[in-house]
């Protein structure tokens, strides 16, 4: 069975160089979560391909066969029913769909984007705000943060925390694998890990508005002493990110160039999670709203409302 | 007194728009000069606006499609251009603010201004023919339907010179789509033309259900319909339990943007993830709407142009029906990202890959319909030959997106965009043609023009692939959809060649307009006496072309599938009866156009808050429907002696016909393959 998928994935291969010659960042990944998902497509389009290709082979040659001017080819005017070709092109597909499946269950098990990565390392955690239109990140455990550069020490795992202050965005870091939502009042989790140093493409991969084309930024994957550096870095920048100087972040601006945050009022993250559930607000308190039934509220940062997908944490 | 229009509301700052505006305007005015000048507004009037005919209301829903396809295809090329230019981030021609609308409107009139028309118009020009009716169940709820969607396409127009379009993508996901993110009336113009089309649609649905159901021909088996028939049936089911989501949908954010409440934005607990699910419960189906249908379109055109009855009938069926089934528990693959649990992304990403059975299956009946066949290149086959390759290509992709850990690093990449091109573009819109150039003769007496169709197929074929197979890559490389501008240089040579391939298509698209005028042109020459041109299988072909007014003068007794088939095979497919009746026939009524116009004002009205004029669209509305039910002259008889007369003049005509033609090859006598 193995071997028969690292054929496929030759197979598969053969395809994407086909495709073009060039350097594909999704299929050049540089992380673990990445390196699955890669072969996951591959593994996939290989399987495809053994029906596909015969079906776009035959869709050639049969119209070309039995064209009407080649009278030597059979004519069976009436011809319209076989039991076997039926069984055969129902169970092929049917086959390899049940491959497939088996595939998919376990592939979104292994790459769930909530399940925190195996690793001796300790992990990172960073606390990613979407703003219009750009990405805020928190380190809690270093008590720094950043907009639009992002730096990971290779080898760790990062645990990321995502929310929103404005609309819907996607997190995403095409070369490190999966990327998952940022929406206002949810918290989304998504576990990478980045096994090469390098400086890597990353955006926001849902549409949000009029400065969404600029929505990206670096992140940096480094070695221990590099990211210790970085952190350094930030923490010698002598500006503080409190309620103040975020709220002045989260006004509207495009191209935001980058920007350190040398400490950070503790309960940030949380709180932009929460101002939008309805009872922690000032907004909401001085209109005398009244709370929404959070129902979820497992650890200090964690909220999920009451009609999240975003799963609890087991 | 105007709430909030105001002349600012003209975008006069804005030249592309303005010199469409202008266009549009000498266009309307040549336009009305011209009916005025050839005193044509009483015909269009007496004969297609106030028509119930269900071959007229469908011909104008192909119409207003092919129009509004140019205006689609308009925003598609500014895109292609932009995305070409606007390397290194340089800002290329279009702003942000336009660029947004732009794909937006794209997104909008290609599906439920484009798509969904033209799937209308097919349905009700073809299903009552082949299944032996002489209307639809309900043929003023017929032209309301048109004229609800009409009142769509005004609203959606308007929006480019009064006001602006919304620029949130076409499912408007809130809570962009709210007031606080979108506080202009682009959302508003959305919200009201959906709404007004999609009224209209549903109650089509409702209306060829009926149909399909009741008014079949005596003798006719639910399996003995023609497979266009049944698919028809499936997405008429599809519209009726889909649809109202995406009314209730819509009328959620309504609430949101009108009322200020929260059920989608961000204050009070409002949650954006209900309105992905349930604007997904319908957006999957929707899918399927457009889709299934053009599978029934391929099915009948592959059959009749091998020569050969469709291979597996009952399972192309069951096929249709299983997918209609499953597109109800596929919706969440369209956003595994948002973090659902593990089960619950395998879940869907097993369901729609099940979907690939189904679909497979019928790919190998069309293709065994061709085998031992005698395949004619007709232009609605060459269509039918392309889909069927790229079709292969764009199911490939979708199962691969349906992979959760696969589609985690393509979601909303331009693979995504690339893949549902390729199964709309290769899927729908190929079939649409096929379909065009088929049944053609059946609307209007005469065939198209074959060269100026195959030089449309294959700009489309060649501009299709430049356009979309450097998304593919360019989606591998990391780029993510609707992006204005970008700072990779990589990327742009992918979208120059896709920006020559958006131009091969307009050149197709050129084609099938020079095809329209040269056909008609050229209609003696193209004229089909027989009213079977290709030598079909199904009711459609036995009447004339164009079909008369009341379809059938006897209405055809079925005994089997493909009864005009055996009829031809046995000589007695063109036997006269001895003695015609009377024709009972809906009366035409302006009804229609006038709610039609009353819900434009509705909408209108609603979009800019100006109240009393909203009051009064609806009791127009109101008061037209109440008008229409208590009118009883709604019906009339056609003489038996008229009928007569038409029959006798097709029947003479049909004879010359047949001693001018070469004796038709023998019946094949009937053989298994062993």
């Amino acid at each position: 069975m193995h071997a028969l998928f690292s054929r496929l994935r030759y197979a598969g291969v053969g395809a994407a160089v086909l495709l073009s010659g060039c350097n594909m960042e999704v299929l050049t990944p540089k992380g673990d979560i990445g390196v699955h998902e890669k072969s996951l497509i591959l593994i996939a389009l290989g399987l495809m391909a053994i029906v596909a290709i015969p079906v776009i082979a035959m869709t050639l040659w049969f119209p070309w066969r039995y064209r009407s001017g080649n009278k030597k080819a059979t004519y069976a005017p009436n011809w319209s029913h076989s039991t076997r070709i039926e069984l055969v092109v129902w169970s092929i597909p049917a086959i390899i769909i049940v491959i497939l499946a088996t595939i998919t269950w376990t592939s979104s098990h292994a790459l769930d984007p909530y399940k925190p990565l195996e690793s001796e390392a300790k992990p990172v955690t960073v606390q990613v705000v979407s703003l219009d239109w750009k990405w805020l990140f928190v380190y809690p455990e270093y008590g720094v943060a950043s907009v639009n550069e992002l730096a990971l020490p290779v080898d760790r795992p990062v645990n990321f925390q995502i929310t929103s202050d404005s609309v819907m965005n996607a997190f995403f870091i095409p070369q490190l694998g999966s990327q998952i939502y940022a929406m206002a009042g949810m918290e989304t989790k998504l576990h990478l890990i980045a096994r090469e140093p390098g400086s890597y493409e990353g955006l926001s991969s849902n549409f949000s508005g009029e400065g969404f084309s600029d929505m990206h930024f670096k992140a940096i994957a480094t070695s221990e002493d590099g990211f210790k550096d970085w952190i350094a870095k930030a923490k010698a920048t002598q500006v503080t990110l409190d309620g103040e100087s975020y709220k002045a972040l989260a006004q509207p601006s495009q191209k935001v160039p980058v920007s350190y945050y040398g400490q950070v009022t503790p309960g940030l993250f949380a709180s932009v999670v929460n101002k939008h559930m309805g009872d922690m607000s000032h907004d909401a308190a001085s209109h005398g709203e009244m709370p929404m039934d959070m129902h979820h509220h497992e650890d200090g940062d964690a909220v999920s409302s009451n009609i999240t997908p975003a799963k609890a944490e087991k | 007194m105007f709430g909030k229009l105001t002349l600012e509301a003209i975008p006069y700052h804005e030249p592309i728009v303005m010199i469409t505006l202008a266009a549009v305007i000498l266009g309307g005015l040549a336009t009305f000069a011209l009916v005025t000048r050839f005193k044509l507004w009483g015909y269009l009037w007496n004969e297609w606006f106030t028509s119930v005919d269900h071959k007229k209301i469908g011909i104008m829903y192909v119409i207003v499609a092919l129009v509004m396809l140019l205006r689609g295809f308009a925003d598609a090329i500014m895109m292609r251009l932009q995305q070409a230019m606007a390397a290194s981030d340089a800002a290329g021609y279009l702003p942000p603010h336009h660029f947004d609308q732009v794909f937006t409107a794209h997104g909008v009139i290609m599906i439920f201004f484009v798509a969904m028309p033209f799937i209308t118009g097919l349905m009700n020009l073809v299903v009552p023919l082949q299944i032996g009716a002489r209307d639809v169940a309900y043929p003023f709820l017929n032209s309301l339907s048109f004229w609800l969607f009409m009142s769509g396409v005004v609203l959606v127009m308007m929006s480019l010179f009064v006001g602006d379009f919304a620029a949130t993508g076409w499912l408007a996901y809130p809570p962009l789509s709210g007031l606080q993110y979108s506080p202009t009336v682009g959302v508003d113009y959305y919200i009201w033309a959906l709404q007004l089309s999609g009224l209209g649609t549903t109650l089509s649905g409702i209306n060829f259900i009926v149909t399909i159901m009741k008014m079949r021909s005596p003798g006719m088996k639910l399996m003995q319909m023609p497979v266009f028939t049944w698919t028809a049936l499936v997405t008429n089911i599809l519209i009726v339990a889909a649809f109202p989501v995406l009314t209730v949908t819509l009328a959620l954010l309504t609430a949101d943007r009108y009322l200020d409440m929260h059920f989608f934005t961000n204050e009070l607990g409002g949650n954006a993830m209900m309105y992905v699910n349930l604007i997904w419960i319908w957006g999957h189906p929707e899918v399927y709407i457009l889709v299934l249908p053009c599978f029934g379109a391929y099915s009948e055109i592959v059959a009749t142009f091998s020569k050969k009855p469709l291979f597996g009938y009952k399972s192309m069926v069951y096929a249709t029906s299983c997918i209609g089934v499953l597109s109800f528990v596929v919706w969440l693959h369209h956003f595994f990202t948002m973090g659902s649990g593990a089960n619950v992304n395998a879940f869907f990403g097993i369901t729609t890959m099940i979907i690939s059975v189904p679909t497979g299956a019928k790919l190998f009946n069309w293709l065994f319909t061709m085998f031992r066949g005698r395949v004619e290149y007709n232009v609605p086959m060459l269509w039918t030959v392309g889909f069927m390759v790229t079709f292969v290509i764009g199911g490939v992709t979708g199962v691969l997106l349906a992979v959760p850990g696969a589609d985690f690093v393509l979601h909303n990449s331009v693979f995504l965009i690339a893949h549902f091109h390729n199964v709309i573009i290769g899927g729908v819109v190929f079939g649409v043609f096929a379909a065009i150039n088929y049944w053609f003769p059946k609307a209007f007496g005469f065939r198209l023009n074959e060269f100026w169709g195959k030089a449309s197929f294959w700009c489309w074929l060649v501009g299709f692939y430049m356009a979309f197979m450097p998304l593919y890559v360019l989606g591998l490389k990391g780029m993510t959809r609707r992006m204005n501008h970008y700072a990779n240089p990589d990327w742009q040579p992918y979208l120059i060649v896709a920006a020559l391939g958006a131009a091969v298509i307009a050149v197709g698209i050129f084609c099938t307009l020079v095809q329209f005028y040269v056909s008609i042109r050229d209609r003696k020459k193209l004229t089909d006496p027989s009213g079977d041109p290709w030598g079909g299988r199904t009711l459609e072909w036995s009447i004339s072309s164009p079909a008369p007014f009341y379809n059938f003068a006897t209405l055809p007794q079925v005994r089997e599938l493909d009864q005009f088939w055996e009829d031809k095979q046995n000589g007695v497919a063109y036997v006269q009866p001895a003695k015609y009746e009377d024709i009972h026939m809906p009366r035409n009524t302006g009804v229609g156009v006038v709610m039609g116009a009353f819900g434009t004002v509705l909408g209108f009205a609603l979009v800019w808050h100006i109240w009393w004029m909203a009051a009064a669209g609806l009791v127009g509305m109101v008061a037209a429907f109440i008008v229409r039910a208590y009118d009883r002259d709604i019906d009339y008889w056609v003489p038996a002696a008229e009928v007569e007369k038409i029959e006798r003049s097709r029947h003479a005509q049909l004879k010359q016909f047949q001693t001018t033609q070469v004796a038709p090859v023998a019946a094949p006598s009937r053989q298994k393959v062993a």
